[in-house]
Order: C-alpha cells, then sequence, then structure tokens
C-alpha cells in the first residue's frame, strides 16, 4: 500500500503511465492492470443490483406489501434464479437484476461524467460512516442472538495443527494482499490524486487498518446470524455458500430480528442496503477511475465520451452476469481466474519491476518525506525479497491448483471453466495488446 | 465458547480495531501540531 501510494504520487498518473515510466515494453503490463477493474466492474455491478433491488423490497416490507426480511431465500431465489450449469444459457435473464443493473450503470456514467468531487464525495462523507454505525449495531445485535456464540467459535477458534502448513500462510497473505485492491491500478491512481506532501505511510496505515476493521465487523456480524440460524433452524454453516449470498441471506435475518415491527425493519433494511449501494457505486466509481484514468493519459479524448464508452461496454458485460447461468455459475468461475491468475500475476510483475527498475531506496526516501512514522530499510527487504517470494508462490500454487482442479470435473464444468475463465483471461491479455499497440496522442505526455 | 477462541478473537480484534484508533489518533495529533506549527510560524 505504501509503495502503491508513493509510486502513483510520484509519477501523478494511473497505471498505464506508471508502468511506461519504468520502460516503454512495459505498459503493457499498465493495460493488463487496468483491465481487472473493467472485468470486475462488469460483475459487481450484479451484485450492486443485487441490493438495489433489496433496497426497494425493504421499502415494501415497511408498507406491509411483502413481509420477506425474515425469510430472505425465496426472494433471493426470484432475483436469481436457477440454472443447471454455466453453459445452461437458455436457462434465462433475470429482468429484476437486469433492470437494477441498467440504473446501476446510469448512476456510474452521471457520476464519473460529472465528476467525483461535487456529489458523490459529499454522499459518501455522510452514509459511509452511517453504514459503518449500522453495521456495529447489527453486529452488537448479532452478538446477543441465541447460538451467535457457535458462529463466533467457527470464525475464531484456532486450529495450530495447520500453523506449519505453508499453504495457510500463503492464503493468508494473497488474502491480506487482494482484500486492499492491490495491484489492480487503483491505489496508484488514488496515489496519484494524493498532496505532493501527503502522508503517506499513515494514509496506507489508516487504509489497511480500515479496510481490515470493517472486514471483522463484518466477519463477526455474518458468523453470529450464521451461528443463529444453525442452532435454531435445521441448516449447517455451509448451507448458504460462501459468495454474496451468505451476506444477502444474512444481513436481511439480521435485521429482521432488531425489532418486532414491520415499519422499523423495512425501514432500516432500507437504511443499510442504500448504505450498502452507495459502498458498491463508491468501488464501482473508484473501479471506472482507474481504467479512465489510464485511457485519459495515453489518448485524447474527452472524458464524457470516454466514460460513456465504458458505461455502455461495461453494461452489456453486466447483462450476461445478470442471466441465471451467469449469476448463478459464471461470476464465480470468471471472479476466481482474474482472482487467481490475473491480479496475482500482476501483482507479483509490479512488485518486481517498481522494486528493481525504479528502486526501493529511492521509493523509501519519497515514503518517508513527508510522514510522520518512517519505514526502515527493513520495507526494502520486504519489497525485493519477501513479497515477491510469496506472491511467486501464490501465482504458482494458483496455476496448479487450477489446472489439476480441471481433472476431477465432468466435461461441462471443464469447458465452462476453460471458456469462461481462461477465455476471460485471455481477453484482458487481447485488450491489452490492443490498447498498447495505440499509438500515445501528441500533446499528451508519456 | 472456548478459551482458545476467546483468546484469538481478542487478539484479532484488539490488534486490528486498536491498530485504526491509534493511527487515526496520531494522525490527528500530528495534524493538530502542524496547524499550531504553521499558526506560530505566521
Amino acid at each position: 500500500m505504501i509503495r502503491e501510494y508513493t509510486y502513483g504520487r510520484q509519477i501523478r498518473g494511473g497505471a498505464v503511465k506508471a508502468f511506461s515510466h519504468l520502460g516503454q515494453k512495459y505498459e503493457i503490463f499498465g493495460w493488463v492492470q487496468v483491465m481487472i477493474p473493467i472485468v470486475v466492474m462488469t460483475y459487481y455491478s450484479t451484485i450492486i443490483a443485487l441490493a438495489v433491488l433489496f433496497m426497494v423490497y425493504s421499502l415494501g416490507h415497511a408498507f406491509g406489501i411483502v413481509n420477506w426480511l425474515s425469510n430472505p431465500g425465496s426472494l433471493m431465489n426470484m432475483f436469481a434464479g436457477n440454472a443447471k450449469n454455466a453453459l445452461d444459457l437458455g436457462s434465462g435473464i433475470s429482468i429484476y437484476l437486469i433492470v437494477a443493473v441498467v440504473f446501476v450503470w446510469i448512476a456510474n456514467w452521471l457520476i464519473v461524467k460529472n465528476g467525483i468531487s461535487r456529489g458523490i464525495e459529499r454522499i459518501a462523507n455522510v452514509f459511509t460512516p452511517l453504514l459503518l454505525i449500522l453495521m456495529i449495531i447489527f453486529m452488537v445485535n448479532g452478538i446477543r442472538l441465541n447460538g451467535s456464540a457457535i458462529g463466533l467459535e467457527a470464525l475464531f477458534k484456532p486450529d495450530f495443527s495447520k500453523i506449519w502448513d505453508p499453504a495457510i500462510w500463503v492464503s493468508a497473505y494473497a488474502q491480506v494482499f487482494f482484500s486492499t485492491t492491490l495491484a489492480v491500478g487503483v491505489m496508484i491512481a488514488y496515489g496519484s490524486y494524493l498532496h505532493k506532501k501527503a502522508d503517506v505511510v499513515n494514509n496506507a496505515c489508516i487504509t489497511v487498518f480500515a479496510n481490515a476493521s470493517f472486514d471483522l465487523i463484518a466477519g463477526v456480524l455474518v458468523f453470529s446470524i450464521l451461528g443463529y440460524l444453525v442452532s435454531n433452524i435445521d441448516v449447517e454453516f455451509t448451507s448458504f455458500g460462501t459468495g454474496a449470498g451468505v451476506a444477502f441471506i444474512a444481513f436481511p435475518i439480521a435485521i429482521s430480528t432488531m425489532s418486532d415491527h414491520v415499519f422499523i425493519q423495512g425501514l432500516l433494511g432500507f437504511f443499510f442496503f442504500f448504505c450498502l449501494f452507495l459502498a458498491g457505486l463508491t468501488s464501482s466509481i473508484s473501479m471506472l477511475e482507474s481504467f479512465a484514468t489510464a485511457a485519459l493519459d495515453k489518448f485524447k479524448i474527452s472524458r464524457e465520451k470516454l466514460v460513456a464508452i465504458i458505461s455502455l461496454v461495461g453494461f452489456v458485460g453486466s447483462a450476461c452476469f445478470a442471466s441465471y447461468a451467469g449469476f448463478n455459475y459464471i461470476l464465480d468461475i470468471v471472479d476466481t481466474y482474474v482472482g487467481n491468475i490475473v491480479i496475482a500475476g500482476m501483482g507479483l510483475i509490479e512488485v518486481i519491476l517498481i522494486s528493481y527498475i525504479y528502486g526501493t531506496k529511492e521509493l523509501r526516501q519519497q515514503a518517508n518525506e513527508f510522514s510522520d512514522f518512517k519505514v526502515g530499510k527493513r520495507w526494502d527487504i520486504l519489497l525485493k525479497y519477501f513479497t515477491p517470494l510469496l506472491l511467486g508462490a501464490v501465482v504458482v500454487t494458483n496455476i496448479i491448483r487450477m489446472v489439476t482442479g480441471l481433472l476431477p470435473m465432468d466435461t461441462i464444468s471443464v469447458i465452462a471453466q476453460v471458456v469462461f475463465g481462461w477465455g476471460t483471461v485471455l481477453i484482458m491479455i487481447g485488450a491489452a495488446v490492443v490498447f498498447n499497440r495505440r499509438k500515445w496522442a501528441k500533446g499528451v505526455s508519456e | 465458547m472456548s478459551t482458545g477462541a476467546i483468546i484469538m478473537m481478542v487478539i484479532g480484534l484488539g490488534t486490528v480495531w486498536g491498530g485504526i484508533l491509534l493511527t487515526i489518533v496520531i494522525a490527528l495529533v500530528v495534524e493538530k501540531k502542524n496547524k499550531h506549527k504553521e499558526e506560530s510560524d505566521h
């Protein structure tokens, strides 16, 4: 985080400019990197769309039109539908999701087109803290529920037999590394907007600690609710899956236990999903900005035109994930391959190139220049040896796992993994090659 | 809850939530000091 903030602040540009600063031949890595948020945005928008739907239906709950917060499974089923497998493209498309996805992309387009600081910054300043306060209230409420201890036991009980397993350390490192959206060009772009005299070390510490704090609040809340469900309904921890489904099942149930009044339940649900929608929207804007900053660095194109093109392409991509097969199967496949192959690979390439070509000593001096905490020489060792070694292990184990994981699968699953998983990776690299070959527009500094 | 789980919970939550509080407090104190310094320089 310190490295990306510092490097972005020094370069004053996005990922493409950052990589081309290291050498013209490295520019392509910048393009691959900014392809990540664009692809992630296509399926992330469907998750935000789900928050929009839950927000609207919470109002329905408040006014007694539909009573669903204590049993969100049926509503989830109505929105996400069912498909036999990833290739079951004829299973249909969720009209609910597609309408909400249109709404999300129009919101993205309007905000990024009109500039971020005027509208969304003010709204985020109010609703992001509100989301945090609501999450803390829900967490405290979740802990007091009957059976929450079973969930918390499952979350926190240590298993020391795993401590000597290198795979656990590699997974833990990957989790910490990627949950902060490093290696996708976002933090470099953010760094480029920092003041020249900004305290990057403290900013980085606050960002990482805040991210982990929020994760833990959500973890305690979700596991408390899961414990409550396991002890009160005949279900198991794994009954709700491991992805977004857990949140969209656990949170409504958490809200329904807050009060006996339907109106208050619905109102709390509306506020919560509204905050979640805004949190998702601000994240999606940062992802859009990653590509927009990079493209504006290289091409002479108006911001409005560029944002309109990205939004249109993004919407078409999101429409695929709004299908029943797309939401239930393809989303997970694409997410797994983008995360495990592209993000991990780009993280490795980025840390090696910046550490060895730009130099860790220079970077450290720049990071320390206006910072209250100073990073020492050990930071150089972390960047030069420790991080590449661990990220290298992550990349190698991921590739081995993904290739060998195909062996026990049936034919349809293998085709789906190859087409949607490896296919997405190839499309991202192909698009990066095309953008890389285009010439820098005159008047735009390399 | 088992003792092991409680200890891990205290260590985990303490480190992370304590960390964020500490960094924010330090940032605010330093900002205040810098403001005072700037004012006294003027």
